[in-house]
């Protein structure tokens, strides 16, 4: 069982306060990502849920336990840390053995447990060796293998793919993915990438200046952003907005409509533009368009190679039905 | 050619480094030569370096008129025994400033620092009286807890760069693991630290078996350790030079022996945090 709740919980540095009233509830199972800017606060947030940092006011209840006060040790978490945060003096065995050993668990079901843990993370060849001798993602798979044999009530995990390299970084999202199937423990996940946000979560939570923004799932805040923060955090390339008379004619402040949402064509369109930049990644093809008179850049994506370089003319069709609609208050309306 | 001078440069640099080592390591040598002379040779004028009558003499002598084992014995437990009492009180105390430090953290530590300026014959004549009184003077108990008091300083800094070398998240994963302040601290921060403890232990031995203001003032006979023993021999009704020598001789010994094995992990301490 892993349900966590948070009410009105507070955190100050001083005088400054980096988590202002907050509620969340995460439910048993669930994989949430806390996404947003760097110094959004979403680290901080998981340090209070992990006990690393006390909470300034507010409370915090694991399992429905009143777990505000609990030292970390006792709120049956297990973390994952961005720098892995192994043991260097031990060895892989004993760096997974170590929580175990901690809560007395008896010999033979320690051993039981990094057999199984290694196996299920390719470390077996590996148990006898010190984490300095081992890659980067293989340090990452002990830490999480540590984090494991705990059995804990829910997973934190602060960043953990930010130091490997991108093509280890996408199997690795899709192992923590598979992990989180297997086990269906409930795992919070601190990112400041969307795409693993959007890919891994089952719930987002995004965050700036520690406020939450929005909680939803993936496609709810695709397709509903609640504002214009939300709309341009999600979703890669980014939203293209646009203010002035064309937005005022959906009765919106400001309009958005995503790069994939636009139709292009060489000869007719709504709107004009010229091309500044072609990125062409075969599935895909982005076109960076300037000269529109809407924005300074409007990005548009097209499926498949479309044949648009740098100084065509290009033609854009919006979606009617994907245009996205905000205030001036920078709401959704 | 600039590799020529290249190599001229390092012959002279190593013809400094070894010259200005020589110099300082003179008067040990001088010491341990003269101690393997009679008395009239270790007094003679212009001085013989080599070709003396070599003899042991002394050192039968120095063993006959006082007790060197024992003094040896008393130098082993003060030195051991303060440094090792001063490593259970420095170990959480420098845990805290490096790990959660307050707004006086770097106060606390200057202050402890400032008392290494104080001149310890300041606080002798209330020392004294309070050993009188509390009857430590002449004990070993005396001696080690004044040492652990004198030494507690550098013990602190020491470990406190040390710990400071250490990330937090490793200990911060030690308290998500399980582990308790007690097996944070054993089983994680000391096993990471031993180059540092092993150097700060060797060097506060080293200070502690050298020290001779307070183990001179403080003791007698009983609980006097090898610092005493050389002193007993600088007396005045005589020029017993080459005994001197082989009371010296027989103090530094065991520290300079010491010293010399553990070399590598001094350097390596003393250095680390400073050239990462």
């Amino acid at each position: 069982m892993g349900k966590i709740t948070l009410s009105q919980v507070t955190k100050s540095f001083g005088d400054v306060q980096v988590i202002p009233p907050l509620d969340l509830e995460i439910n048993d199972g669930e994989f949430v990502v806390f996404v947003g800017p760097s110094g959004c606060g979403k680290s901080t947030l998981l340090r209070l849920i992990a006990g690393l940092e006390d909470v300034t006011s507010g409370r915090i209840e694991i399992d429905g336990a009143e777990a505000t006060e609990l030292p970390p040790a006792k709120r049956r978490l297990a973390m994952v840390f961005q720098s892995y945060a192994l043991y260097p003096h031990m060895s892989v065995r004993k760096n997974i053995a170590f929580p175990m050993k901690m809560a007395n668990v008896p010999e033979d079901e320690q051993a039981r447990r990094i057999e199984s843990a290694a196996k299920a993370l390719n470390l077996t060849d590996y148990l006898d060796r010190k984490p300095g001798q081992l890659s980067g993602g293989q340090r990452q798979r002990v830490a999480i293998g540590r984090a494991i044999v705990r059995e804990p009530a829910a997973f934190l995990f602060d960043e953990p793919l930010s130091n490997l390299d991108a093509a280890l970084r996408v199997g690795m999202r899709l192992e923590i993915s598979e992990l989180h199937e297997r086990l269906a423990t409930t795992m919070i996940y601190v990112t400041h990438d969307q795409v693993e946000a959007m890919t891994m979560a089952d719930k987002i939570v995004v965050l700036r200046a520690g406020h939450i923004e929005q909680v939803g799932s993936p496609l709810d805040l695709y397709r509903a952003p609640r504002n214009l923060f939300v709309a341009g955090f999600i979703g890669s390339p980014k939203m293209n907005f646009i203010e002035g008379q064309t937005a005022a004619a959906h009765g919106a402040h400001t309009i958005g409509i995503r790069p994939e949402h636009i139709e292009v064509s060489a000869t007719e369109g709504l709107w004009q533009g010229r091309v500044a930049v072609s990125e062409h990644l075969g599935s895909d093809s982005f076109f960076h368009v300037h000269d529109t008179g809407l924005a300074d850049v409007i990005t548009v994506r097209a499926s498949g190679e479309i044949g648009f370089r740098h100084g065509d003319t290009i033609f854009m069709t919006p979606r009617e039905d994907q245009l996205h609609r905000f205030g001036a208050d920078g709401l959704r309306l | 050619m600039a590799r020529a001078v290249k190599t001229q440069r390092k012959a002279l640099n190593t013809a400094i480094a070894w010259g200005v080592g020589l110099l300082i390591f003179f008067p040990i040598l001088w010491t341990i030569l003269t101690s393997f002379k009679t008395e009239a040779e270790a007094i003679a004028d212009p001085p013989v370096w080599f070709n003396f009558s070599w003899t042991l003499e002394n050192y039968f002598t120095v063993q006959e008129r006082s007790n060197y084992f024992r003094h040896f014995w008393n130098s082993v437990v003060i030195s051991v025994g303060s440094t090792l009492i001063g490593l259970i009180i420095a170990v959480p105390a420098a845990w805290a400033m490096a790990f959660v430090p307050g707004k006086r953290t770097k106060d606390v530590l200057m202050w402890m620092l400032s008392t290494k300026m104080l001149p310890p014959v300041g606080v002798l004549v209330p020392l004294y009286l309070i050993f009188r009184d509390l009857g430590l003077l002449d004990t070993r108990i005396g001696l080690v807890f004044v040492l652990t008091m004198i030494n507690l300083p550098i013990i602190i800094w020491m470990l406190y760069t040390y710990f400071r070398e250490i990330p937090s998240e490793i200990l911060e994963a030690a308290r998500m693991d399980g582990a308790g302040l007690r097996e944070e601290v054993l089983h994680v921060l000391m096993p990471m630290a031993v180059p540092g403890m092993a150097s700060t232990v060797l060097l506060n031995i080293i200070l502690a078996w050298n020290e001779a203001f307070w183990t001179l003032n403080l003791t007698a006979a009983k609980a006097a350790p090898l610092t005493a023993f050389i002193a007993s021999y600088s007396s005045p009704e005589g020029l017993f030079y080459a005994k001197l020598s082989a009371a010296s001789t027989m103090a530094i010994a065991p520290i300079l022996i010491m010293g010399w094995f553990s070399q590598k992990q001094l350097v390596r301490g003393l250095t680390f945090g400073a050239v990462k």
